[in-house]
Parts: C-alpha cells; sequence; structure tokens
C-alpha cells in the first residue's frame, strides 16, 4: 500500500522531560519519525516540553510546541491546529498516556482526529492488566497468575492466592513506579498501598513471581498490511526480579535452540495481532522457566520502547523511523533498507556480533535509598558495546560505563598477587550476599565469586544467572590468571608473548586492565601493542550478517583480522559525545554532538561521531557522516584516531567525558581543535584558575585548597563557615556539600576522602542567598558573543543543574547584566576559548562573584539555544572548524522579548527514603522549558510541564526556617490577595500572625495527631512551602516534602521557588494559558 | 590444534581444529541463521558444502536428540567463530565439539568468519578445504583447486534413502516432544526422498497424512502404484540439473498426482515443466528471507538453503510464479495453472527458521482433498 493521501498533517507527542524509565531514547524515536514523516511530505506538529531534544529544534517539525505534555495542552494544541491524525505511540508511556486521555474525552471525536500507530482499544488492551491477561487467554499464551486491586482489602485478598513472593505492578506508570517485589506480608502492606497511591488508576496488579526465570525480549514489527518481523530479541543477563531497563541485556538471545526461540517468535505473532497494534513496533517481555523451557509472557508495549532504540542501535534497523512510515500505511516490503540499499525493511535482521548494554545508576547521589535492584527501574543512563564475542562485547561494556571500571575490578582482593589468596568465611559470605540480591556491583563480586573458585553451579544457583554468562565469564577470569602469571614474557615482546598479548585483546581486556595485571601501565602496554601492531579492526554494522554490501559506516573495535573502516581522505572532523546518560550530563550534551555534526557536515566536512550511548540521537547512523559505537576512553578513541586521522577531533561538545581526555589525547598527537586543552586545564585547574582571576581582576568567593582534615578546618576558621566543600574535578556537583560547622566538616571529610582518594578538597565560603547566574557564550578568539545570560530561580547553593532559571533575567538590575557580560568577554578572550564556554556567577551583595568557568558546552546551550532561536552548539563547531563570529555573522547579543523558564525534574519519587530538599549536588534528571509572554506565565508552564500541578485556589502550608520569614511575608500577602488560605505550624503562624495574615494552625508532626502530613495526605493541601535549616529540622521536616511528594502537592523548598511560584500563580488566575509554537515567536 | 581453511582462489584463513581432526573438501557456503546449528548440521541438503555461520558464536544450547532433521551430519565441513564448550539449555545432552567428533565433521573455529562471509559474496562460492592435518596452505590451496565443483554432481544418492519406509512423527511440542501420528490419516502421501528433511515429513503427519518416504530413483509407475493422494518432492543438495531421472519420473506423474515440491524439489519439478536453473552466486541459506506472495502482497520470512536458483525466464505460459524473494526478486515458487503441482524454493518446514509459511502444507492438503473429490 502506498501512503495515505487522506491525511496531511500529523500531531507528534513526544516524552517530555527525562526521567528515569523514559530518557533520551524519545528523543530519537521522535527525531526520526519528524524527519520521516517530514520526508514523506506530512505537516508535523509537534510537542514536547524538552528543550534539550533535538525533535524540538525548528526544523524538525512545521509547528514545534514546546508545552506541558498534559491532556488539556494537548487539546489546545488540537483545536487550535486541527490535525488529521495524533501519533502517539514514538513519545513513550507519556505521550501513550496523553493520547489515552484525549481519546477517552471525546477530543479526538470532536476534532475528527485519527490516532494512528495504535489505536485507543488496542493501546488499552496492552495496557489494562485486566485486558490484556484476557487477551492473552484467547490465544492460549500463559500470563503469571496475578490479581488486581484497588485498596488494601482487595490487596489482600488477592495475595491470599497468589503467596509470596510476589510482585506488585501499578497500573499505567513508568517503568515500574511503585512496585516491587514482596517476600513477606510486612513489605506487601507496604508496596500493595504504595502502589495504589502511584497509579493514575489506582490499581495494582499482584502477580506470581517468576524470580529466576530467564527473561527475553522481542521487539515486533506490524505493517497494516499485517506483515510481522520481529527485529532483534534480547536476553537478560541477570534473571526474572530485576526491571529490564536495569538489567544487563544480551543481543541477540544466546541460550536457546531454534525451536524454543520459534515458541517466542509464535507467540509474539500471536500477541501483536491479539492486542491489535495496527502498525510500528511493540516489545513483548517473555520469562522462560530454565528447568523446562515453559513460557509467560510478562507485558507488551503497544509503541516503540527503551528496548527498541536498543535493539536498533544492536541491529542497524531504524525501527521509530520504520515505524512512522508504516503509521502513514506504508508496508515493509515498500520500505528500503538503508544500510543495504538493494534489500527492503521488510525482513528479519541478522547480526554477526554480540551486544552487551549495561545500565548506569546514581545511588551515589541517594545514599539513604535502598540500591537492591527490583521490578522497578532505577537506573538513569546506559552504555551499550559491539564485539565479536561474548567477552569482548563485555569488557568492552564495562569500561563504556565510565564508573572507573576498566574490566572486572576484584572488590575482595588487593591486587592481582592477592587472587588466590583463600577468603575468610565472612568474606564467602559477603560474595553470596552480593550474588544473591540483585545489586549494581553484581558481576564485580561475581568476578570474586569466580576467583575464589566457587562452583558454576553453585553460582547458580545463589544467583540464577545463567551458567552460559557464568561460563564466559569464568573464562575471562581465567585468563586473567594466565595474564599474570604471564606478564613477564608478554611485556618481553617475545612472538609467544604477542600471540598471548592479542588473545587477551580479543577477550576485551582493555589496556588499562592489562596494565593492571601486569603491574604496568597503560602507556607501556600501548606502546607495546603498536609495536607489535596489536590494533582493533573495525567491523560494520549492517542488519544482515555481510549477506550485502554495507553502505553506511556505522563501526565498531575487534581484534579480529580484516578491517572494514574503509577510511576517506576527506576533510573530517571527529566528536567525541558523552557516553550513558547520568545525572549531571545527559541529553543535553548529545544534543550539542548531533548540531557539531549537522553544521560541519553541512559545511562540506565529513563528520565522524564516537559514542556508546545506545539511547541517543548521535548514534543514529545518518547523523553523522561515520558512526564509530565505542568506549570513550583513551585507548578505544586513539585508535579510532589512528584509522581515521582527523583534521581535527572536538572534546568540547560531550560533556566532561571527552573533556578529561583532552590533555592526553593532545599529548598522543591528536588535533584537538576549539579551544585549546591548555586553556581547559587553565579553567579546570584550581590554582591556575585563581592566578587568571587574579590577572583579570575577578572576584570569587574566599577558598583554599585542603589535603587534610587539619588543613581543612584551617582554612574553614579562616574563611567562616558556611563554606562549600567538594572534590576537585567533578561533574553535578558530585559529593559536593554545604557545611555549617566543624562536626559536620568531620563527617564530610570522612565521606568525601572516599569518594574521591586521588583529589584534594575544595573549600569555598558559601555565599548564602546569593543570585546565581549562569552565562553560555561563544568566542572565536578575537571576538566575543554572549549566547545567554540566565537568572537562577533557586537560590546560590543549589545545583545550577537543579535550579530553574530565567532568559532573559527577571529581576536582575541592568549594571549587573553589563558587568557579568564584561567579565565573561574578558574571561573568553584570555582562555582564548574557541567555540563555546559557560560561566556561572554569583551576585551577592551587588558584587559578582565567578563560581565557575568550564570551556565547553554546557547543560544549558540548548536551552539557550531554543529561547533564543540561536544555534550556539552549531555556531561552536563552525568557530572550532576555523570559522569566525564575523565570517558567520554572529554578532550582538539576542534579548528576547519573551522570556523562557527552565524547570528540572527530580527522580524523587524512585527512590523511597530519598529526602526531596535540593542542595549542591545534582539531582535532577531532566528538564522542561515554559515559554511565554511573561516570566509568570514561563513559570507556570515550566512548573506544568514538570509535572508540578500549581493550584489556583485552595490552602497553602507553609513552614518556614527563621532566616527565611521575612522574606515569606510579602509571599504570604500575595497568596491571600490571591485568595489561598494559609496554614501553619506554630512558629511560622505567630510571625504570620503578627503581620495580619489569618492562619490556621496545625500540629507538628512530633506535636501529635492530626498533623501537618496528615493534613497533606487527606488531600487538604493544595501548595506546600517549606524551607528548612539544620540537621534536626531537616530530619523533623522530611516526612512534609516526602508525602507532598507522594501525593502529588506543588511544594517549593526555597523562598525565590515560592516567590515565583506565586507569581505564576497569579499569572494563570489572570487568563489561562496559550499553546504557542516556536514558529510563531520571533526570534 | 591448529587449522587452516582455505580457498580455491588461495585466501587462507587461520583458526583452531573443532570436531574431527582431519581434512575436508566441500563448496564454501554460509548461513545466516541466529539459532538452529543443530538442525542446519544434520540437513542433507548441505552434503558437499562447507558450511560457515555468520553468527560467531555457536553451540551455546548445545546438542540434544531431538532437534535433528535427519540420523546425522550431511555437510562437509564446518566453520565458526566461537565454539561453545560450556552450553547451556535443559535439553543440551552434549557440546557441538564432541557430536561434531562422534560424526567424524572436520569444523574450524577462531576464523574472522566475517571477512570469509565477505569474500564469498564478494567472489561468490567456492571449493574449499578444511585441515587440521596439513598446515601448509599453498598445498591446501591446490587440494581445494582439485577438489570437484558442485555444478553438475548428483548428491542426491548418497543422501536419499536406500528403501521405502513409513514416517509416524509428528510435530515437537515443548510438553510431548514429537507427537505420534493421528490413529486415522485423512491422506496417503509418498515421499520422495532426494535428501529430505524430516520436518517436512512432521508437517505432513501433523496435517493428516500417511508418510511413505521412497528412494530419489523410484520408477513413477512404482510410486502410481502406491495409490498415493500426493507426492512430495524433498529437498536435497547440490544441482538439479543432472538428476535427470527425478525430472523424468516428475514429468510422469504430472497431472495424475498432486505434487508439491519444496526446493531441489521445486527445481525438480520446475526443470520437468521446462524451466532452465542456474547457479547463484553465493545463494541464500538464514533464517530471515524475505518472500512475497504475488496472488496478495503478503510478506513472509523464509528458513532458505540453496544454491542454485530457477530461472524465471525459462517459464512456460502455462506456469505462475507465485512466491518471489524481495531480496533479489528470485523466483521463490511455482504453480502449474492447470495441473495439481506446486512447489517453493525455501523451507516451509522451517527448522531452524520461522513458521510464516506453515500454510503451505494447508494448500498440500487442500489440493489433495479436491483432487480427491473432482476424481471421484
Amino acid at each position: 500500500m502506498p501512503k495515505r493521501t487522506d491525511i496531511n498533517k500529523i500531531l507528534i507527542i513526544g516524552a517530555g522531560p527525562i526521567v528515569i524509565g523514559q530518557a533520551c531514547e524519545f528523543d530519537y524515536s521522535g527525531t526520526q519519525a519528524c524527519k520521516a514523516l517530514k520526508d514523506e511530505g506530512y505537516e508535523v506538529v509537534l510537542l514536547n516540553s524538552n528543550p534539550a531534544t533535538i525533535m524540538t529544534d525548528p526544523d524538525f517539525a512545521d509547528r514545534t510546541y514546546i508545552e506541558p505534555v498534559t491532556p488539556a495542552v494537548l487539546a489546545k494544541i488540537i483545536e487550535k491546529e486541527r490535525p488529521d491524525a495524533v501519533l502517539p505511540t514514538l513519545g513513550g508511556q507519556t505521550a501513550l498516556n496523553t493520547a489515552v486521555a484525549v481519546a477517552k474525552d471525546g477530543t479526538l471525536d470532536k476534532f475528527g482526529v485519527e490516532l494512528i500507530g495504535a489505536k485507543l482499544p488496542a493501546i488499552e488492551k496492552a495496557e489494562d492488566r485486566t485486558l490484556f491477561k484476557q487477551a492473552m487467554d484467547n490465544i492460549g499464551i500463559a500470563v503469571p497468575r496475578s490479581g488486581l486491586a484497588h485498596n488494601y482489602e482487595e490487596a489482600m485478598a488477592v495475595i491470599e492466592d497468589i503467596g509470596y513472593p510476589a510482585i506488585i505492578r501499578p497500573s499505567f506508570t513508568l517503568g515500574g513506579t511503585g512496585g516491587g517485589i514482596a517476600y513477606n506480608r510486612e513489605e506487601y502492606e507496604i508496596m500493595a498501598v504504595g502502589g495504589i497511591d502511584a497509579s493514575p488508576t489506582d490499581e495494582i496488579l499482584i502477580e506470581e513471581s517468576v524470580i529466576g526465570w530467564k527473561e527475553y525480549e522481542l521487539e515486533v514489527m506490524r505493517d497494516l498490511a499485517d506483515n510481522v518481523v520481529i527485529i532483534c530479541s534480547i536476553e537478560n543477563f541477570d534473571a526474572m526480579g530485576v526491571h529490564t531497563g536495569d538489567s544487563i541485556t544480551v543481543a541477540p538471545a544466546q541460550t536457546l535452540t531454534d525451536k524454543e526461540y520459534q515458541i517466542l517468535r509464535d507467540a509474539s505473532l500471536k500477541i501483536i495481532r491479539e492486542i491489535g497494534v495496527e502498525t510500528g513496533g511493540s516489545n513483548i517481555q517473555f520469562g522462560i522457566n530454565p528447568k523446562d523451557g515453559h513460557l509467560v509472557v510478562i507485558e507488551m508495549n503497544p509503541r516503540v520502547s527503551r528496548s527498541s532504540a536498543l535493539a536498533s542501535k544492536a541491529t542497524g534497523f531504524p525501527i521509530a523511523k520504520i515505524a512512522a512510515k508504516l503509521s502513514v500505511g506504508y508496508t515493509l516490503d515498500e520500505i528500503r533498507n538503508d544500510i543495504t540499499r538493494e534489500t527492503y525493511a521488510a525482513f528479519e535482521p541478522t547480526i554477526d556480533y554480540v551486544v552487551t548494554k549495561v545500565p548506569r545508576f546514581t545511588f551515589e547521589k541517594f545514599p539513604s535509598t535502598d540500591p537492591t535492584l527490583t521490578t522497578q527501574m532505577k537506573s538513569v543512563g546506559e552504555a551499550m558495546a559491539i564485539g565479536r564475542t561474548f567477552k569482548e562485547s563485555f569488557q568492552k561494556a564495562l569500561r563504556s560505563m565510565e564508573i572507573g571500571s576498566d574490566g572486572f575490578e576484584s572488590r575482595l582482593f588487593e591486587s592481582p598477587a592477592d587472587f588466590k589468596r583463600p577468603l575468610t568465611a565472612s568474606e564467602q559470605e559477603q560474595l553470596r550476599d552480593k550474588l544473591r540480591v540483585p545489586n549494581v556491583d553484581r558481576v564485580w563480586y561475581l568476578g570474586d565469586a569466580l576467583r575464589a573458585g566457587f562452583a558454576l553451579d553453585e553460582i547458580y544457583e545463589i544467583s540464577g544467572l545463567d551458567p552460559w554468562f557464568l561460563y564466559n565469564i569464568q573464562q575471562i577470569i581465567n585468563k586473567e590468571f594466565e595474564l599474570y602469571a604471564d606478564r613477564q614474557q608478554i611485556l618481553s615482546g617475545s612472538e609467544a608473548g604477542q600471540g598471548k598479548l592479542r588473545e587477551a585483546k580479543q577477550y576485551g581486556f582493555s589496556d588499562r586492565r592489562l596494565a593492571y595485571l601486569f603491574e604496568s601501565n597503560e602507556n607501556v602496554i600501548r606502546e607495546l601493542r603498536h609495536t607489535h601492531n596489536i590494533r582493533p579492526v573495525y567491523k560494520r554494522v549492517d542488519t544482515c550478517g555481510a549477506e550485502f554490501e554495507a553502505f553506511t559506516p556505522y563501526m565498531y573495535s575487534s581484534y579480529e583480522e580484516e578491517c572494514e573502516a574503509d577510511p576517506t581522505d576527506k576533510k573530517k572532523i571527529m566528536i567525541l559525545g558523552g557516553g550513558p546518560n547520568r545525572i549531571g550530563q545527559g541529553i543535553e550534551f548529545d544534543y550539542c554532538c548531533v548540531h557539531g555534526a549537522f553544521a560541519l557536515s553541512a559545511d562540506g566536512f565529513e563528520t565522524i561521531m564516537v559514542n556508546c550511548n545506545p539511547e541517543t540521537v548521535s548514534t543514529d547512523y545518518d547523523t553523522s557522516d561515520r558512526l564509530y559505537f565505542e568506549p570513550l576512553t583513551l585507548e578505544d578513541v586513539l585508535e579510532i584516531v589512528h584509522i581515521e586521522k582527523p583534521t581535527g577531533v572536538i572534546v568540547q561538545f560531550g560533556g566532561q567525558t571527552p573533556l578529561k581526555l583532552a590533555v592526553a589525547l593532545e599529548e598522543a598527537g591528536v588535533p584537538v581543535i576549539g579551544t585549546s586543552p591548555d586553556a581547559i586545564d587553565r579553567a579546570e585547574d584550581r590554582e591556575r584558575f585563581q592566578a587568571l582571576l587574579h590577572k583579570l581582576d575577578l572576584k570569587q568567593p574566599e577558598n583554599g585548597l585542603a589535603r587534610s582534615f587539619e588543613e581543612a578546618e584551617t582554612i574553614a576558621e579562616k574563611i567562616g563557615y558556611p563554606v562549600v566543600v567538594r572534590p576537585s574535578y567533578v561533574l553535578g556537583g558530585r559529593a559536593m556539600e554545604i557545611v555549617y560547622g566543624i562536626d559536620q566538616l568531620q563527617n564530610y571529610m570522612k565521606f568525601a576522602v572516599q569518594a574521591s582518594p586521588e583529589h584534594p578538597i575544595l573549600i569555598d565560603k558559601f555565599l548564602d542567598h546569593a543570585i546565581e547566574i549562569d552565562v553560555d557564550a561563544l568566542a572565536d578568539g578575537t571576538d566575543v558573543v554572549i549566547g545567554g545570560i540566565m537568572q537562577h530561580i533557586e537560590e546560590a547553593g543549589i545545583h545550577s543543574g537543579d535550579s530553574a532559571c530565567s532568559l532573559p533575567p527577571y529581576s536582575l538590575p541592568q549594571d549587573q547584566i553589563e558587568e557579568v557580560r564584561r567579565q565573561t568577554r574578558a574571561l573568553a578572550l584570555e582562555l582564548n576559548v574557541i567555540g563555546l564556554m559557560n560561566i556561572q556567577f554569583a551576585l551577592k551583595d551587588g558584587v559578582i562573584y565567578l563560581i565557575e568557568v568550564n570551556p565547553r558546552a554546557s547543560r544549558t546551550s540548548p536551552f539557550v539555544s531554543k529561547a533564543t532561536g540561536r544555534p550556539l552548539a552549531k555556531i561552536a563547531a563552525r568557530l572550532m572548524a576555523g570559522k569566525t563570529l564575523k565570517e558567520l555573522g554572529i554578532e550582538g547579543d539576542i534579548v528576547p522579548d519573551h522570556v523562557a523558564v527552565k524547570e528540572s525534574v527530580f527522580p524523587f519519587a524512585k527512590f523511597p527514603g530519598v529526602d526531596t530538599l535540593l542542595g549542591p549536588e545534582m539531582k535532577s534528571t531532566g528538564e522542561v522549558m515554559g515559554l511565554d509572554k511573561d516570566f509568570g506565565k514561563a513559570f507556570a508552564k515550566a512548573q506544568l510541564g514538570a509535572g508540578v500541578n500549581l493550584p489556583l485556589s485552595g490552602k497553602v502550608f507553609v513552614s518556614i526556617k527563621d532566616s527565611d520569614k521575612p522574606a515569606t511575608i510579602e509571599i504570604a500577602k500575595k497568596l491571600v490577595e490571591a485568595g489561598f488560605s494559609l496554614v501553619a505550624t506554630e512558629g511560622t503562624a505567630k510571625i504570620l500572625e503578627d503581620n495580619g495574615l489569618a492562619v490556621e494552625k496545625v500540629n507538628k508532626v512530633k506535636e501529635g495527631r492530626p498533623h501537618c502530613v496528615d493534613a497533606i495526605k487527606n488531600g487538604d493541601i493544595a501548595m506546600v512551602f517549606n524551607t528548612t535549616f539544620g540537621i534536626q529540622s531537616i530530619a523533623d521536616s522530611y516526612s512534609i516534602r516526602r508525602s507532598a511528594l507522594m501525593h502529588s502537592v506543588a511544594y517549593f523548598t526555597t523562598v525565590t521557588g515560592m516567590d515565583a511560584a506565586v507569581d505564576g500563580i497569579m499569572a494563570m488566575q489572570r487568563e489561562s494559558l496559550d499553546a504557542v509554537a516556536l514558529q510563531e515567536y520571533s526570534f | 590444534m591448529k587449522a587452516i581453511l582455505a580457498l580455491a582462489d588461495g585466501r587462507i584463513f587461520h583458526g583452531q581444529s573443532i570436531g574431527a581432526v582431519g581434512e575436508t573438501c566441500g563448496e564454501v557456503v554460509f548461513n545466516t541463521s541466529l539459532s538452529g546449528y543443530q538442525e542446519i548440521l544434520t540437513d542433507p541438503s548441505y552434503r558437499g558444502e562447507i558450511v560457515t555461520m555468520t553468527y560467531p558464536l555457536i553451540g551455546n544450547s548445545g546438542i540434544n536428540s531431538e532437534d535433528v532433521e535427519s540420523s546425522k551430519p550431511h555437510l562437509s565441513g564446518f566453520v565458526v567463530k566461537e565454539c561453545c564448550k560450556f552450553p547451556s539449555n535443559w535439553r543440551s545432552e552434549m557440546t557441538l565439539d564432541a557430536y561434531l567428533k562422534e560424526n567424524n565433521i572436520v569444523g574450524i573455529e577462531g576464523v574472522d568468519t566475517r571477512a570469509l562471509v565477505k569474500h564469498i559474496r564478494d567472489h561468490g562460492a567456492q571449493t574449499g578445504i578444511i585441515s587440521s592435518l596439513d598446515l601448509d596452505p599453498a598445498s591446501l590451496v591446490e587440494k581445494a583447486r582439485q577438489a570437484p565443483e558442485l555444478i553438475g554432481r548428483d548428491l542426491v544418492k548418497g543422501v536419499s534413502t536406500t528403501e521405502n519406509y513409513t514416517w509416524t512423527e509428528g510435530l515437537w511440542d515443548l510438553d510431548e516432544g514429537y507427537r505420534q501420528a493421528d490413529a486415522a490419516p485423512k491422506f496417503n502421501v509418498v515421499a520422495y526422498d532426494f535428501g529430505i528433511k524430516r520436518n517436512i515429513l512432521r508437517n505432513l503427519i501433523s496435517g493428516g497424512c500417511a508418510v511413505t518416504v521412497v528412494p530419489a530413483d523410484t520408477p513413477a509407475q512404482q510410486v502410481l502404484e502406491m495409490n498415493p493422494d500426493g507426492v512430495f518432492l524433498s529437498n536435497g543438495p547440490g544441482d538439479p540439473e543432472p538428476i535427470s531421472y527425478a525430472q523424468d519420473n516428475i514429468r510422469q506423474l504430472l497431472g495424475k498426482v498432486p505434487l508439491f515440491g519444496i526446493c531441489l524439489g521445486h527445481q525438480l519439478l520446475s526443470i520437468a515443466l521446462g524451466a532452465k536453473t542456474y547457479k547463484l552466486k553465493f545463494g541464500h541459506r538464514g533464517g530471515n528471507q524475505p518472500v512475497q506472495q504475488k496472488a496478495n502482497g503478503k510478506v513472509e520470512i523464509t528458513s532458505q538453503n540453496h544454491g542454485f536458483a530457477v530461472d524465471a525466464s525459462s517459464l512456460g505460459d502455462d506456469i505462475s510464479v507465485t512466491h518471489i524473494n524481495l531480496n533479489d526478486n528470485t523466483v521463490e515458487g511455482i504453480c502449474h495453472n492447470a495441473l495439481p503441482a506446486f512447489s517453493v524454493q525455501y523451507h516451509p518446514e522451517a527448522s531452524p527458521g520461522p513458521h510464516d509459511a506453515h500454510y503451505l502444507f494447508d494448500r498440500f492438503i487442500e489440493i489433495m482433498d479436491n483432487f480427491k473429490r473432482n476424481v471421484k
């Protein structure tokens, strides 16, 4: 069937902010969909609140709404734009839920809009547990025994039948939020109630546990002619019981015979047909009993998913792009396979390598939460690696994660010489515990268990990890023993030694891991390899196992014979990506990498991308001319440079990951372009930075560098508390803390020294109640252009990545803005910045202090680009490639006549037990943008986009620390004027009453019930204002914040945030918010 | 132990020996299936071929006594990147390596199989030799050059049964394994064994047929005397051209009894109907080949294993092409416009591979049913 001509205008719903369970894979899928549909001549309307996405670049859709992804906003856009169809299957669960809402409330019917991709009944059949179970019964496919509950009593009745352990799955939530595994009644009661609460439909499914079964996923595609193909099979390394997003996974399935695999395939075909997903991709998860092969289907996503992105990268088959084309009526046999060119999308990819995906966690940022891995997803990112064997692929994946791992580091043994030491009984017990309970470090403990000689059978019994995986890892560990024993021979470079070194590389050992095993160093190993020409070759990912010629240079390294890199001799620029998403480094940096590639490609360069994050647009094979899906370590990058010999390498787009490599790359003779590694070092190195400021006569908060507790104590005394302490060279404020006294300092030093042993501790004066300012600027060595000046809404002390901010500044005096501009220019010129730089300033008592200079693209680059219409990363790439600002016609600072507010989005709901207070350590996973004519409206939109429901009326609970009380009075007055009533605990109530405000008093939690938390839980409170100080008071008020979070009550924990919230509410009271497309603003 | 794979055109691959120690010649081909190596090993159509698996890790699920397509492996040699010494699967009974040794199949691992596949793709399938005895590349290349090629050889005789036998095993089920035939079969099928895969027989049994397997050179008259409702023409190895006895028999059966052919059976039927076959550059071997039914445009993902194909331009007016390969537009299925005879180039019995084309067995049964009623 050719494409449909009865529809012309299609609305695509994006996934909104990056949250756990929904990351930049939906930018990848959405971007592909936008491109595909525009290419087909459709008019594309896009809704997505996330400014850091490529898809929200104004070129990707005809009408781009950076507005909250809510049913109300969607309805408004539908009314305004009158699309013919809505495509809801490419923006994750958010898009699906939002589409379901407007389908159910009649909006779609009212405006004659069709859902394409998946119709409402199909979505409901897949998502509603009861309907899904019925559907599976119809086709004779087993599901785990289960029952539904909507309240405590029902939940207790269901468990009678299911028994323990039981899995709790809240309906219609993302990434299993609110779910878990209950092993006993006590755990069950807590989880059941929590799950009902987390579900938007107050519903949980209690399910028979199939913990320990093998877990598989199949990616399925169907077209309107009912052709169905399987794109990829995935086998989980972790057995059932760990959320698939938190599992290490491998493609293709490894341990099934064909007969067993075909059972899965047949079931998948039946399922997609029974559920009735008309077109596009779906993901189906199965559990298989390892003892007899019996199968249950766990769930089906009637949409493109995180696994689809992984499957796309793992096979080279662009699922989202094809899904978009299928949704408008094409059939699989009408769509060309881009990679082979001669064949069509109607086939099943076959691969001739092994893909390993490893999740990346950030439990270190949430020390108070339980780091056990369960059915609720907790990882924030992932890395993927490709190798010709599982061993090669797995070891590459470990070093791709950038958690300081070079391979199977030991957790119990001191050194290779110690590997054969017998373990103590308690160490053995520790190992068994670590193998039994799924946790972030399990694979490394597994390495130790194998070193200690645990039998594979025993490990399998304890862990449920398939013996095939265990055997392969045992081979790696055994090889480590051999390598250590043969180290002299290998280092000698003898012929036999060379053979062993090559074999080690074929097993995926990194140079750094070998250096450790050989008691040598990385450079020695590298030179040894190069001397004997032991280098990787590059193979292509081609969808077809080499059956057809591949025309897309999508490559991975392997220590094999034949190299297919086939580099050109064009002028080429290599861009180093950001690796796996983590808190502090995510989609924003990928955005910059992609823009760099687009700009340089337009300028006639061949572009080469290096990255290992399967969720990203940068790892799409058609983003750059050549793609290397490789870890971003010095070793891996140098090998690519060796084969490609690029004209220039860009390190400033991928965040801290490539930046950290800058000096070493330059030393190895790599042509790093843009700001010089030396200048980067000047900005990063404490002492050199101080010298720089001194030269320019700029101020920074008083500070010092401490290598011991005594030094720290002396410095803190000299500067005066409060101080900000942190280890040097960190991203996202890792381990940064505001310290108010010596006891806290002592505690911190214990923690921080452990966190970062090689680096000293930095101590800065904390600028209490200062306004923080973020600046992104472009420079070419001669001229400097300010990209944007952002005023933070939260005060200094809260990490810039967590703070909301406004562009342009909403309350800064003009002369201060001018001063910020002057200082930015001075710094950019002094550092000879070529490309982008980001500076954070703090303004206190009329004085501007420099907090930080980052001579690279920043987290705010995409936000500023969207807010001002000036594509900073593209310009920066051109500057780095040798153009000047003048040549590019870039001059003058853009100050838009609208306001853009960025708000951050937090994962607190996923981490039970974690406080929601903000601090100097970054905790947000994503961001949204609110765009409107004035600050209040823009702020309100940003809140809505971030999922905060600003109330228009009701009671506001106010509990404020003493130092904030004066400022709070004005805010409280505005609230009352706006029609709200106030509720407060004793202390705050008194101040408010003294200032003539009527206040309803409520007990503090410790004062007895009913108390303020009861009021929040009962739905009596519309909004919470809570600031707090001191460890005791923070602990006392924790349950206020946590219950507000869990009950979706808007809460603000800073005075400036409260003030902005009131502005936002008043703006909404004045007139309802309009949805305005980016294309309607004048830039 | 070291081993070498040498191609007739001089390309050499070094690796380690798996399976039997020895030396073996054959046409080097590749199969892109991710699963099903055991079925591939035991598929008689691979006689005379050295099979390279494109997926690098082979042997992961071991070898079991169920997943066999004939009584033993028939291929000449086996090439993999990594042969798993520690399989993991609840049905596994032995390792791949042990199985190859037991069946005296010479194999090699540690080969850059992707490089080998690309070489075959670009230069065509050709004779090669695996040896763990002679490690002199020049000598091996010479031996490969001397070895006979596939074209013009009758490989069927080496794999066909020598005596008639009755088949009773039906399709496989996870719980029950292979099920036995129904008590009262509705149709009598005689299956010519040109190298038949058991799963074809199992499909016929599960479709309600009684099946008698006969040697490849059984005269048509003898078959007709068995009073079959339909005659099945099986898959098998090598070039269809020299199998003239089968072509003659098929000509004699045409119109007298419904015919269904698969793979070599399809080629033989086509030749019997006046068509020509030719050798593909490197063939189709794998479980992901897209085939389109001309009648309704539907696409099925198919299991394939063939090095020769039917020349579409040589088909007479009384023959329709029913299926084509979407990758290269080659003929995948034909039917006679007037007589009850049809065939497909691919493997609807799968094993290994997807079950999308299972309906063809139903079609055969429907044709037999119609024929039976019309005759009576």
